[in-house]
């Protein structure tokens, strides 16, 4: 009985308390949304072979959010400009020199990462420079709750449409072209929602950090499934239940949301790594035993 | 007479100013299976990309049953087999999977399979023996099992040109010969079938015309005339090896 009691106890503070404050109760909703989308997202962005493009992307958007904060422009936009036009600098150097890609993606995404912290300093607010880089949920204004719904929207509806013809993409981009697919269309709309979700994500992580969101909840679920669909419906539960307890834990901690919701992510997936049925360590060295 | 399926004329292709492959020109009907032979880096990939419309000729004209590129893609004419190691096999699709997206060409926006589209992909997937394999994750498929997989899919889309990279390559003697029967029959119903390979003793057998490149077209037509000694050391560069395969004697007992 007193275990119950104490378990019951221990819930109600945990996860109940908290709710009395309506920013955390704020909180806790965009850091779901927030987890949902960037973890839908996830699945491409891992299939895709993106993760240093997301990396990149969600580096170089740090100018645009800060010219957009100064012209008072909705930030998304901002990001958007700088998200796709930090690629097309990238495509264009690649095609224009013989730099390999890897070494193009890093020099591009960290000039334009170096030109957003120069553009910070002259402006007045640092408030606003660690949270862009850090996250704020627990500070999250309403205009800015506004914005990330606004992206969860379009990104969800944008997948949900697209969905087969984005799996095709990811897939095999040579078949999808020869049967009429515009894939210079999938591939700028997969661009457009990874600079969109970036801009959704440093709300809760930081600008530093929302790659994890955008690469990890998808590399977990890789692990898990062998079925597009499933592989998604996994990663999107992740995505808010790290989202949802590392916000819960950042609270009561008073640690870095950001780095609680990454941290939590990554010890799913090293959870995944060694348990998962069929694609885990342990999994996969029993096999090994008996098809020997 | 037989249509002209495959019409490249005077084609010139080139990447950042490099010419890959210049002045090419062949006709090709339908009905016929052909190769296509020539060193690596000599514009086997170019032609290809040509005829799928993945390059834009600086010079010439390639059309398929007559229609320009942007047509033919639209009309899902060309089917393209691609070499098994060019596929994510670790990829979360099953072979059913694979197989519909054959048929994305015709389908609505959101691809929701129509009936039409379910009766070809299993008509496809019976035809190559995999319809009880079909819930299978592709990377869970033997070798030949893989091969066939893609073949189904390019049957499922139900074009009039089949393009093939390397596809006897690690092939079993079963699959083979399932793919080479499959290949007969697609002849006969009027495809038009290019096969890029390496495989010199495969031309003799099966292949009735055959094209040798490099960088330009060197010489294309029905194998028994073009398919010589000479013609083939001209492809290759001096590097002949043996070419026994090329006019006497093959494995194959066709």
């Amino acid at each position: 009985m007193d275990f119950i009691q104490w378990f019951i106890q221990g819930f109600i503070y945990w996860f109940i308390t908290p709710m009395q404050h309506e920013f955390m109760v704020k909180a806790i909703l965009v850091s779901a949304l927030v987890g949902l989308v960037c973890s839908a997202l996830s699945c491409y962005m891992t299939l895709k072979g993106w993760a240093l493009m997301g990396d990149a992307v969600s580096h170089a958007v740090l100018p645009g959010v800060v010219i957009a904060y100064v012209m008072n422009i909705p930030l998304a936009i901002g990001a958007f400009v700088f998200g796709v036009g930090s690629v097309i600098a990238i495509g264009f150097i690649k095609a224009k020199t013989r730099i390999k890609e890897d070494t193009v993606i890093g020099l591009v995404f960290t000039g334009f990462f170096a030109l957003g912290l120069v553009l910070v300093s002259k402006i007045r607010s640092t408030i606003d420079l660690t949270h862009i880089l850090f996250g704020n949920v627990l500070g999250i204004s309403d205009s800015d709750i506004i914005q990330t719904i606004i992206i969860s929207v379009i990104t969800l509806v944008t997948l949900a449409i697209l969905r087969k013809d984005l799996i095709l993409f990811c897939f095999d981009s040579t078949h999808a072209r020869s049967i009429g697919l515009n894939t210079t269309f999938l591939y700028y709309t997969l661009l457009s929602l990874l600079s969109l979700t970036a801009v959704a994500g440093l709300q809760t992580v930081g600008i530093i950090l929302v790659v994890a969101m955008l690469v990890t909840p998808g590399a977990t679920a890789y692990l898990l499934s062998d079925r597009f669909d499933h592989m998604t419906l996994i990663a999107m539960a992740l995505g808010v239940f790290s989202s949802v307890m590392g916000t819960y834990i950042s609270y009561h901690i008073d640690g870095s949301t950001g780095g609680c919701i990454v941290v939590l992510q990554t010890i799913l997936f090293v959870l995944a790594m060694i348990f998962a049925p069929k694609h885990g360590i342990i999994a996969q060295s029993k096999n090994t035993e008996i098809n020997y | 007479m037989r249509n002209i399926s495959i019409n490249i004329e005077n084609v010139t292709v080139a990447y950042h100013g490099k010419v890959a492959l210049h002045s090419a020109s062949i006709k090709l009907e339908e009905g016929v299976i052909c190769g296509l032979v020539g060193m690596n880096g000599a514009g086997k990939s170019t032609l290809f990309k040509a005829i799928m419309g993945f390059v834009k000729p600086v010079r010439g004209n390639v059309s398929i049953q007559g229609l320009p590129i942007r047509q033919v893609q639209k009309r899902n004419l060309v089917a393209y087999v691609p070499q098994s190691e060019e596929v994510d096999w670790n990829f979360p699709v099953n072979v059913y999977d694979v197989v519909m997206m054959g048929r994305y060409g015709y389908m609505n926006v959101l691809r929701i399979p129509r009936s039409i589209d379910k009766n070809i992909v299993q008509e496809s997937l019976e035809r190559v023996g995999l319809w009880d394999m079909r819930f299978k994750q592709i990377g869970e498929l033997s070798g030949g099992q893989k091969k066939r997989a893609f073949f189904a899919r390019a049957l499922a889309q139900q074009g009039t040109v089949l393009l093939l990279d390397e596809p006897f390559a690690g092939v079993d003697i079963k699959t083979e010969k399932l793919m080479i029967d499959m290949l007969m029959e697609l002849r006969q119903a009027g495809y038009t079938i290019l096969i890029s390979t390496h495989d010199l003793a495969s031309i003799t057998t099966f292949c009735d015309q055959v094209v040798l490149i490099n960088r330009t077209i060197l010489a294309y037509g029905n194998t028994s005339e073009v398919f010589t000694e000479e013609n083939l050391s001209r492809t290759f560069g001096g590097s002949v090896g043996d070419f026994s395969g090329a006019k006497t004697n093959s494995r194959h007992p066709y």
